[in-house]
C-alpha cells in the first residue's frame, strides 16, 4: 500500500504538469500565439484567457501531489502507514478477472458489437466467476440482449453498433422498425 | 396562498397516472439500488439517467423524467434501511449511521420493529422537509434572483469549501480530485472564446467533443464503486431473518411515536445539513444520530439496540435529500452527489437550474414538488408492504447483480452519446477511480467538480472582467462578500484543527 500512495502521487504529479503543459498551448489557428500567453487574469483586457482555468488548477493539483507525497514521507496518511498490501492474491485475481473482462467485452463490442458482446459477457461473469449453472447464464446473457435490442434499437430508435453481427438484424429490422 | 394553490397544481399533475406511474417504478428502482450493498441512490441515479432521454421523448413534458429520477433518490434514502437493519452493512453511505442501532435491533429479534421505525421515520422526516422546502424555494429563489455571476461562484467556492472543510477526507486528496474533475470539465475548447484547448495526447477523435459528466459518473458509479465491492465484500454476508407477522408489524407502527425526539432532530437537523452546498444526507443522518444521542438522557443504550437511533439518520437522510433539492433548483448549486447528476440532467433536457426556473418553467417545478410529496406516501407503503419481498431480493448474488450493472453502464454510456470512446473513456475512469478508492482518495468531489466545472469557469471569468483581473470583487459586493468569507473559514478549518492539534502534543510532551 505505501509503494501504491507514492507511485500514485507521482503518477498524479506528472500528469498534472502535462495538463499545465496543454493548457498553455494556444488556438490552433494562430501560429504566433506564445506558449503560456493564455493562462494570465486579464489577457489584452479581455479577462482571463483559455488557460487560466485549467492551468492554475491543474497546478493546485500539483502542489497537492506533492503534499501526498511528503504525507507518505512522514507516514500521516493511512495508506502510507498501512502494511496491507494495495491489492492481496484475491483483489489481484478478481481485478484481473473482472477488469480483463470488461476490457474484453469492449474489444468484443467493436468486433461483434453489443449483441453478441453482452451474452457472451454476462455468460462469461456468471457461470466463470460466479459459478452459477450455465443455463441461468445463458438465460440471463440472452435475455439481457433481447431487452437491450427492443428498448434500444425498437423503442428509443438508437441503433447500438452491431459489427460483423449486422446481417443477421436485417431481417429484424424489416420486422420491428 | 400562492404557493399552496400551485402546490395543490403541482400534487395534481403528479398525480396523473403516466407521473404516478414513474415515480412508483422510480421508487421500486430506488428502493432496490438503496438497498443492495454496494450501489446508492448517485448509482441508481446517474445509470439510469441516459435513460430518461426516452421518458422525455414519450410524455413530451420535461418534469416526467425528473419525477422519476428524483423519486429513485427517495426510494433509495428508505431502501438504505433494509440492508442496514438486516445485513449489518448500509445499503448506501447515506444509512451508515442506521446500522449503529438497526443491527443491534435485528441481532435481539426485533428486526421488524427497526424496519418499521425506518420507514415511518423516513416518511416523517421525508414530508416535514418537503413543507419547509415547498415554503423556503420560492422565497430563496426570487432572493437568489439579485445574484449576479461573482455571487453564483462565490456560491459554488462554497460547495467545494464544504467538501474540504467538513468531509474528514484526506485535505490534499479531496483537493485533487475536486481539481481533476473542474479540469476534466475544460477539456475541449474553451466556452467562452470557442478556442479548442486541452486535446490531450493530440487526439481530437477522443477528446474534441469535451469529457461528458456522465462518462465520468457512471466510470465512478456504475464501474469503480461496484469493483470496490466486489474487492472489499468478499466474505458472504449473514442476513438476519425477520419474523414479519401483521401483528408484529401493527405493533411496531404503534410504539414509534416513542421515537418522536430522534424523528423530530432527524428531519430538522437533516434538512439543514442537507441544504449546505455539497454536504448531503451522509453527513446529515450521522449529525442527526450524534446529537440524538447526546441530548438523550439514556445515551449508554445507543449502539446496543435503541430505536431513537435508527429514526434519527433515518428521518434525516430523507430530509436531506429534499434540503439537497432546495439549492439545486434555486440556485443552480447542487446539496449532494446525487443532486450534481439530477442537475446535469437538468442540464441535458434544456433547462437553466437557477432562481427563474421558478418564473420560467413553473410546469416543471410545480409537478416536480408535488412528486416529492407523493413520492414520499409511495415509498412509505411500498416499504411497509414489501419488507418480505425486498428480503428475498437481497439475497440475489452480487455475482448477478454485478455484471448486470456493468453491461449497463457500458451500454448506457453508449446511448447517452453514441460514441464508442466514451465507452472505454469510462472504463478507463472506472478503474483508475477503484485504484484511487483503495488509497482512500474521495471520489465524489470530481463527480461534482466535472457538473459544475462548466458553470463555474464562465462565472469566475465574467467577474474577473468585470473587475479587471480584481480579485476583491468576491469581497466587496455585499452578497458575496459574506458567502467568499464563510468559504474561506471553511477552507481554513482544517488547518486550524490542525494547529489546535499540534498544541495540545506540544503541551503534552
Amino acid at each position: 500500500m505505501r509503494l501504491a500512495e507514492l507511485v500514485t502521487a507521482f503518477v498524479i504529479a506528472l500528469f498534472s504538469l502535462y495538463l499545465m503543459w496543454e493548457s498553455g498551448e494556444g488556438p490552433s489557428w494562430d501560429p504566433t500565439a506564445v506558449r503560456f500567453a493564455n493562462i494570465g487574469i486579464n489577457v489584452n483586457n479581455e479577462g482571463p484567457g483559455s488557460g487560466f482555468w485549467p492551468f492554475w488548477l491543474s497546478l493546485a493539483m500539483f502542489i497537492c501531489s506533492v503534499m501526498v507525497g511528503i504525507n507518505w514521507f512522514r507516514r500521516r496518511s493511512p495508506p502510507s502507514r498501512s502494511r496491507d498490501r494495495f491489492l492481496d492474491t484475491y483483489g489481484v485475481k478478481m481485478f484481473a478477472l473482472v477488469g480483463g473482462g470488461l476490457v474484453a467485452f469492449l474489444f468484443l463490442i467493436g468486433l461483434i458489437g453489443f449483441y453478441g458482446a453482452i451474452p457472451i459477457f454476462l455468460f462469461y461473469y456468471i457461470y466463470f466467476l460466479g459459478k452459477h449453472p450455465w443455463w441461468l447464464a445463458a438465460l440471463i446473457g440472452i435475455s439481457a440482449a433481447v431487452f437491450c435490442f427492443f428498448f434500444f434499437d425498437v423503442a428509443m430508435r438508437i441503433v447500438l453498433p452491431k459489427g460483423a453481427l449486422e446481417p443477421m438484424f436485417i431481417p429484424l429490422y424489416d420486422i420491428f422498425l | 396562498m400562492e404557493v399552496v394553490v400551485l402546490l395543490l397544481d403541482g400534487v395534481w399533475a403528479a398525480l396523473q397516472p403516466t407521473n404516478l406511474g414513474l415515480a412508483f417504478l422510480g421508487v421500486v428502482i430506488g428502493l432496490f439500488v438503496g438497498a443492495m450493498p454496494g450501489l446508492g441512490s448517485v448509482n441508481g441515479v446517474a445509470i439510469l439517467l441516459p435513460f430518461t432521454f426516452v421518458i422525455q421523448e414519450i410524455t413530451g413534458t420535461i418534469s416526467s423524467p425528473m419525477i422519476f429520477l428524483a423519486a429513485i433518490y427517495y426510494g433509495a434514502m428508505y431502501g438504505g434501511a433494509i440492508s442496514s437493519i438486516t445485513l449489518g452493512i448500509p445499503g448506501a453511505s447515506t444509512a451508515v449511521a442506521t446500522t449503529f442501532d438497526g443491527r443491534p435491533m435485528a441481532l435481539s429479534g426485533n428486526a421488524e420493529k427497526a424496519l418499521v421505525i425506518a420507514a415511518i421515520a423516513s416518511f416523517v422526516g421525508g414530508t416535514l422537509s418537503n413543507v419547509i422546502f415547498t415554503g423556503a424555494a420560492p422565497l430563496l429563489a426570487s432572493v437568489a434572483l439579485k445574484f449576479g455571476n461573482p455571487e453564483i461562484f462565490a456560491l459554488m467556492l462554497l460547495a467545494f469549501a464544504t467538501f474540504i472543510g467538513l468531509s474528514g477526507d484526506d485535505i490534499p486528496k479531496t483537493i485533487i480530485s475536486i481539481c481533476f474533475g473542474l479540469v476534466m470539465s475544460a477539456v475541449g475548447f474553451d466556452i467562452i472564446s470557442g478556442a479548442p484547448r486541452l486535446l490531450l495526447f493530440d487526439s481530437t477523435q477522443w477528446f474534441s467533443r469535451g469529457i461528458q459528466f456522465l462518462v465520468l459518473a457512471i466510470g465512478v458509479y456504475g464501474i469503480g464503486e461496484m469493483l470496490w465491492t466486489i474487492n472489499s465484500s468478499r466474505d458472504s454476508l449473514k442476513m438476519t431473518e425477520a419474523n414479519i407477522t401483521l401483528a408484529r408489524v401493527w405493533n411496531a407502527i404503534k410504539s414509534f411515536p416513542e421515537t418522536w425526539r430522534g424523528t423530530t432532530i432527524g428531519s430538522f437537523l437533516g434538512f439543514f445539513v442537507g441544504i449546505l452546498p455539497a454536504a448531503g444526507a451522509t453527513p446529515g443522518s450521522l449529525m442527526a444520530y450524534g446529537v440524538t444521542k447526546m441530548v438523550s438522557k439514556n445515551q449508554e443504550e445507543f449502539g446496543k439496540g435503541r430505536p431513537d437511533g435508527v429514526a434519527a439518520p433515518e428521518a434525516a437522510n430523507n430530509s436531506a435529500s429534499t434540503g439537497a433539492m432546495l439549492p439545486m433548483m434555486t440556485l443552480g448549486i447542487p446539496g449532494s452527489p446525487t443532486t450534481a447528476v439530477l442537475l446535469a440532467g437538468m442540464v441535458i433536457w434544456g433547462l437553466q437550474p437557477g432562481p427563474l426556473l421558478f418564473t420560467d418553467q413553473p410546469e416543471f417545478v410545480w409537478p416536480l414538488i408535488g412528486s416529492f410529496y407523493i413520492s414520499n406516501v409511495i415509498a412509505v407503503t411500498v416499504n411497509l408492504a414489501c419488507i418480505p419481498l425486498f428480503l428475498k431480493v437481497l439475497r440475489m448474488p452480487f455475482s448477478i447483480l454485478a455484471p448486470l450493472i456493468f453491461v449497463l453502464s457500458v451500454v448506457g454510456t453508449y446511448a447517452a452519446y453514441q460514441n464508442i470512446y466514451d465507452v472505454w473513456l469510462m472504463l478507463i475512469f472506472g478503474i483508475g477511480a477503484f485504484l484511487l478508492r483503495i488509497l482512500d482518495y474521495p471520489l465524489a468531489p470530481a463527480v461534482l467538480a466535472i457538473v459544475l466545472g462548466p458553470i463555474a469557469e464562465p462565472k469566475l471569468r465574467q467577474s474577473l472582467l468585470l473587475s479587471d483581473g480584481s480579485w476583491m470583487i468576491f469581497l466587496e459586493r455585499p452578497i458575496a462578500g459574506p458567502i467568499t468569507i464563510a468559504a474561506i473559514i471553511l477552507l481554513l478549518l482544517p488547518l486550524y484543527g490542525f494547529i489546535r492539534k499540534r498544541m495540545k502534543a506540544r503541551k503534552a510532551s
